[in-house]
Order: C-alpha cells, then sequence, then structure tokens
C-alpha cells in the first residue's frame, strides 16, 4: 500500500533519509533501512576530502537545531566505498553531492552514478563555504548549469534539492525543471539562523550562524512544495520538520511524491521510520485512498 | 496511530531543545591538578532528572573556540557538583589548563549510556589507561557506593602520571598500578597486568576505558577468561545530539553519542573497527 515510484525509482514506501543526518557511513543508511526507509540520501560529499567547521556544529533552538557541520567530505573516492557497502536489497540509495562549479558536480556525479539509485544536487546549503551550496541555489542561472552538467554526465536520475532562502522558488524550480532535473527536493535548512549565549554575548556556533532545521519549519517547507507543485511539472521530495505520519500526509497533499525525514531522528532514533510507515499504512487503510499516488497534490484544490 | 498531543511536544522540546542541547555558560567552581598533565574541573550543577549525569556519560565542552566531548570524573549528587578530567594533548586542551577558577566554560549534556552500576555482591575489575581512568574513577566510586567488590588496575606511562589510584583506594577499592616504566607498581602494560591477575583471581564483570590499542587485547583476554563486561568509546564527534552521524561505528551504525559510549562485550564484538580505526572530522579513516 505504501509502495511508490520517484522518477521511475520504485520505492517500498515513500519515507527517506534526508542528507546530512547519519548518512557518512554505510552503516549508519543501512541501519535506517533496516529501520524501515524506502530510500536514504547520504550525507553530501565533493571531489577532495573536507574537514568543515570546528565545533560547536550543531546547536538547539526552539522547535530544532541551527547547524553548520560546513560540507564535511571524505571525497569521493573514500566515500565511494561506503557507497558499495549500502544494502541496496533493502531499500534505494542516492547519493548528495556538492561541488563549486558544473565541471565539479558532474565529475563526483559520474564516480558515482554505478553505485547509487539516483543523485541528489546539493545546490542549497544555506552554510557552505564561498561559491558553494545556496550561492548555487539562489541563482536560477547556475542552478541550471549545474543540473544540466550532471544531466549530461550520467543516466541516473538527478534530483535537485533547493533552498527556500529565495524571493521566488519557483523561479529556481523552474530553472531545474528546464536544465533537466528528473525531480526536485525541497527544502534544505532555513535561514542562516543565529543563536547567542547571553553570559558571553557570543555566537554559539564556531561558523556564528547555521541552517535551522526541524518541526518549526514544516509550514515553510509545505509552502515551498505546493509553489513548486503549481510552477512545474516533474516530482517533488518534500522536506522539513516531519515528525509523524500527519506532517508526511501534509506534504503529500502540498504535492509531493515523496518525504524526507533528518532532525527529527534526534527525538526518537532511527526507528521513526518504522512508527512513521505503519501509521501512514493505517491511515491510507480508513481513509478514501488507495496508493500514496492518490494523495499526491490532494491540497490543490 | 498516535501524534504527539500538545503536552508531551512541550516536554520533548523541553528536555531536548532548552536545556540539555545548549551550551550553559557557567564558572569553574574548583580546579585539582592530578598530574603534571592532567587536571580536574568542577562545576555546579542543578541535579535534576536527565541532568544528572551518571557514571561513563561524557558532556560536551566549549572554550568559545571550539567544543570537544569530555567524559564525567566527578558527580557528587547531593553537593550538587560534577568535575571532567582532561590531559593536555592539544591547542583545546591547553588551553583549558591555562584556566584558573572563576573562568567560564560552557557545558551541554550529560549525553549517551553510563556504565552499569547495578553490581551488588559481584567482583568487578574495573581498568584505567591515563586519563581513561576519569569515568574508571566515577564508576568505581558510585559500584562500590552500590556494594559491589572492585578491584582497579590503573594503568599509567609513568609513576607521576597515575591518575586516581589513591582517590579510589581511600574509597575502598583495591588497587593495583601499572606503569610503562616500572616507576610504581608493575612495569607494564595493563594488557600484560590484567592477564595475570584474571589467571589467579575470579571476577564476573570487567569495565575498561583507555586507548583502543589498549582495549582491544584487554577484550581478547577477559573474552578469552568469559569474563563479561562494558567498554567505553572515543571517536570524533560533533552534533552529540544524534543526528550528524560523524560518531556512528563500522558495521553496526551505532551513534558513540546516544548508543554509546559504553557499549558492552556482546556489542563490541560486532564493532568492527574497535581497536583498529576511527574517522577524523572529514570521515576519512584513520588507522590506529
Amino acid at each position: 500500500m505504501l509502495k511508490t515510484n520517484l522518477c521511475g525509482v520504485r520505492l517500498k514506501n515513500p519515507l527517506m533519509l534526508a542528507a546530512g543526518v547519519l548518512g557518512s557511513h554505510a552503516s549508519s543508511l543501512n541501519w535506517i533501512l533496516e529501520s524501515g526507509a524506502g530510500a536514504v540520501v547520504s550525507k553530501s560529499f565533493s571531489k577532495d576530502p573536507n574537514d568543515g567547521y570546528k565545533n560547536p556544529t550543531t546547536v538547539a533552538v526552539e522547535g530544532g537545531i541551527i547547524n553548520a557541520i560546513g560540507l564535511s567530505s571524505p571525497g569521493v573516492e573514500a566515500f565511494k566505498e561506503e557507497l558499495e557497502d549500502v544494502n541496496r536489497v533493502k531499500g534505494r540509495s542516492i547519493a548528495s553531492i556538492y561541488g563549486a562549479n558544473p565541471e565539479e558536480f558532474a565529475y563526483v556525479a559520474g564516480k558515482v552514478e554505478d553505485l547509487v539509485d539516483m543523485i541528489e544536487l546539493n545546490v542549497s546549503c544555506p552554510h557552505a563555504m564561498e561559491g558553494y551550496g545556496a550561492s548555487i541555489g539562489q541563482n536560477p542561472k547556475l542552478t541550471y548549469d549545474v543540473v544540466n552538467a550532471v544531466k549530461e554526465a550520467v543516466d541516473v536520475p538527478v534530483l535537485a534539492k533547493l533552498t527556500p532562502n529565495v524571493t521566488d522558488i519557483s523561479e529556481i524550480a523552474v530553472s531545474a525543471e528546464n536544465a533537466g532535473a528528473d525531480g526536485l527536493t525541497l527544502i534544505n535548512s532555513l535561514g542562516p539562523g543565529m543563536k547567542i549565549d547571553i553570559v558571553t554575548g557570543n555566537p554559539i556556533l564556531a561558523n556564528k550562524f547555521g541552517g535551522m532545521s526541524g518541526p518549526a519549519i514544516k509550514p515553510i517547507a509545505v509552502r515551498c512544495v505546493y509553489d513548486a507543485y503549481e510552477a512545474t511539472d516533474i516530482p517533488i521530495v518534500g522536506v522539513g520538520g516531519i515528525r509523524n505520519y500527519a506532517d508526511v500526509v501534509e506534504f503529500l497533499y502540498a504535492g509531493a511524491s515523496a518525504v524526507q525525514i533528518g532532525t527529527s531522528i534526534m527525538y526518537e532514533g532511527p526507528e521513526i521510520f518504522g512508527r512513521i510507515s505503519s501509521d501512514l499504512e493505517e491511515f491510507i487503510e480508513d481513509s478514501e485512498f488507495d496508493s500514496i499516488k492518490d494523495m499526491v497534490g490532494f491540497g490543490h484544490k | 496511530m498516535v501524534i504527539n498531543d500538545g503536552h508531551s511536544v512541550g516536554l520533548s522540546f523541553l528536555r531536548f531543545g532548552d536545556r540539555m542541547n545548549v551550551p550553559q555558560v557557567i564558572e569553574i567552581k574548583k580546579i585539582i591538578e592530578e598530574t603534571p598533565t592532567i587536571k580536574t574541573f568542577i562545576f555546579d550543577w542543578t541535579m535534576v532528572g536527565e541532568n544528572i549525569p551518571t557514571p561513563g556519560q561524557f558532556v560536551m565542552v566549549w572554550n568559545f573556540k571550539d567544543e570537544k566531548p569530555m567524559s564525567v570524573s566527578y558527580i557528587d549528587v547531593h553537593k550538587g557538583e560534577f568535575g571532567i578530567t582532561v590531559k593536555k594533548v592539544g591547542p583545546f586542551t591547553e588551553d583549558l589548563h591555562s584556566l584558573k577558577e572563576g573562568d567560564k566554560l560552557g557545558i551541554r549534556g550529560p549525553y549517551g549510556n553510563g556504565f552499569d552500576t547495578n553490581l551488588k555482591g559481584m567482583r568487578v575489575l574495573a581498568i584505567g589507561g591515563g586519563v581513561g581512568m576519569a569515568p574508571i574513577a566515577s564508576f568505581t566510586e558510585e559500584a562500590l557506593r552500590k556494594k559491589a567488590i572492585v578491584d582497579v588496575v590503573c594503568a599509567a606511562q609513568t609513576k607521576d602520571e597515575l591518575l586516581f589510584d589513591e582517590r579510589l583506594k581511600a574509597r575502598g577499592a583495591k588497587v593495583y598500578t601499572c606503569t610503562d616504566d616500572g616507576s610504581c607498581g608493575f612495569k607494564g602494560f595493563a594488557t600484560h597486568r590484567v592477564l595475570q591477575l584474571i589467571e589467579h583471581k575470579e571476577y564476573d564483570w570487567a569495565v575498561v576505558c583507555g586507548p583502543e590499542v589498549m582495549m582491544r587485547p584487554l577484550y581478547g583476554s577477559l573474552e578469552a577468561h568469559m569474563i563479561e563486561g562494558e567498554y567505553s568509546m572515543e571517536r570524533y564527534m560533533k552534533c552529540a545530539i544524534g543526528v550528524c552521524g560523524q560518531c556512528c561505528v563500522d558495521k553496526t551504525g551505532w551513534r558513540i553519542c546516544a548508543e554509546g559510549p559504553v557499549f558492552s562485550s556482546d556489542q563490541v564484538s560486532e564493532i568492527v573497527e574497535f581497536g583498529k580505526f576511527h574517522r577524523t572530522a572529514s570521515g576519512l579513516k584513520e588507522y590506529f
């Protein structure tokens, strides 16, 4: 009943692990798959190794966390070993990649396409180094160039993960679609935001600011999915603050074909995937819907 | 089918958001020079609910430049104090060592699963190598309070660097010291001292903390003698709240910050990287 299809890739359920959460090693990705996720997205990786920022890299705020990990990555050569060990019998494996320019994205994508079911492009990290992440995804032309270069380099479906930190997300979504993106992932973390310690006056994160995630950002994510669904004709993966089956239903109604879960793992661990999928199944049984597909876009009246 | 009602959501935000996961900037109440390279820092602490540290748990320590996990070495619930014990090994710990009483640090936690201390009547062998004695000391005090019989193997490179041997003797543990250079007690590694001990004495349980190159052979010896127990591990840590994935271990994927840092013997057998490699901040493997 939960089976669905995303850009031609079959999923046993629409629940995916979001990039940047428990996605650095094959071992944790496999744990998430065993816990019931239909697919996992790796932590974003790049061509060359990168240490990321110093700690503190994460701090709690009302309704979630803000983080500035800083795109730490062991580099594509080392990360290939992890991707090789992901148990693709249990579920689907998606590589999240980042780079400084279209050539770097295309290079990394080409290196891993045989090891994964899909590739997600991180053009939306709000705490990336100059020239990376959201500085690409806030510009329709740069977004087009990155998506286009990767599409020319690989045959697996390509998702563009976009940032909500733009004036008009539809404009960027259309640009990614025109460049050939097979789907969109909405949204990356919000902001950036900041938390200051009131005893010393220091911003707590070493990078001073970071991307906000968690239940508090969900309404914004739902709205972005809703807008992109109206503006484009490609599947959307909804992400932002999902904590229970009702949140998933909201995203499906807004127009998402699948969803990703990340920060909420801190509340209850990887078991969240099993719990939400059984609750979602129960919801559909009691509803007028026969499948996930029937629910997609139901909120567009 | 359960949607969290407002009440439980509110409570969990209090637990995860408002208190534990934001550094509390507090004064260093007292500094104790334990050895030429090791100092203990004592803090006043509100001992309520999950705020109360247990032996084997750790806190994240923020010096306003960087933040690192440190295991809890002193717990006094009645006085409302806890302590961490820090060896000078790099820029972060050097900075901590330069601080004075009354200076401030940010502390969040406590985090992770600690040692089982409900070991009444059991014959326990507690083994600590170097600053690995920090959680072993808080464990030993708690286990003694709960009427366990605890022998401690306290290992260091040299006599001056022995940590908490006198403290635990005073509490009633039998302490076997062991130094690499033979300047105090047995001459040689903890591994050898433990082998000698377990061939002559019966133990029901062991707890171990120290460098993994020490814990790995110890695990082999203790398993061979059918002595079950718990081992405390350490990995490069970022969020410490179970989301970032930096501290996950192969092949189970367990998070050192959430499922660890203390693991049972049976769990250790599933951690294939134990004693072999760890991952750096970038995620690259580094072999011990």
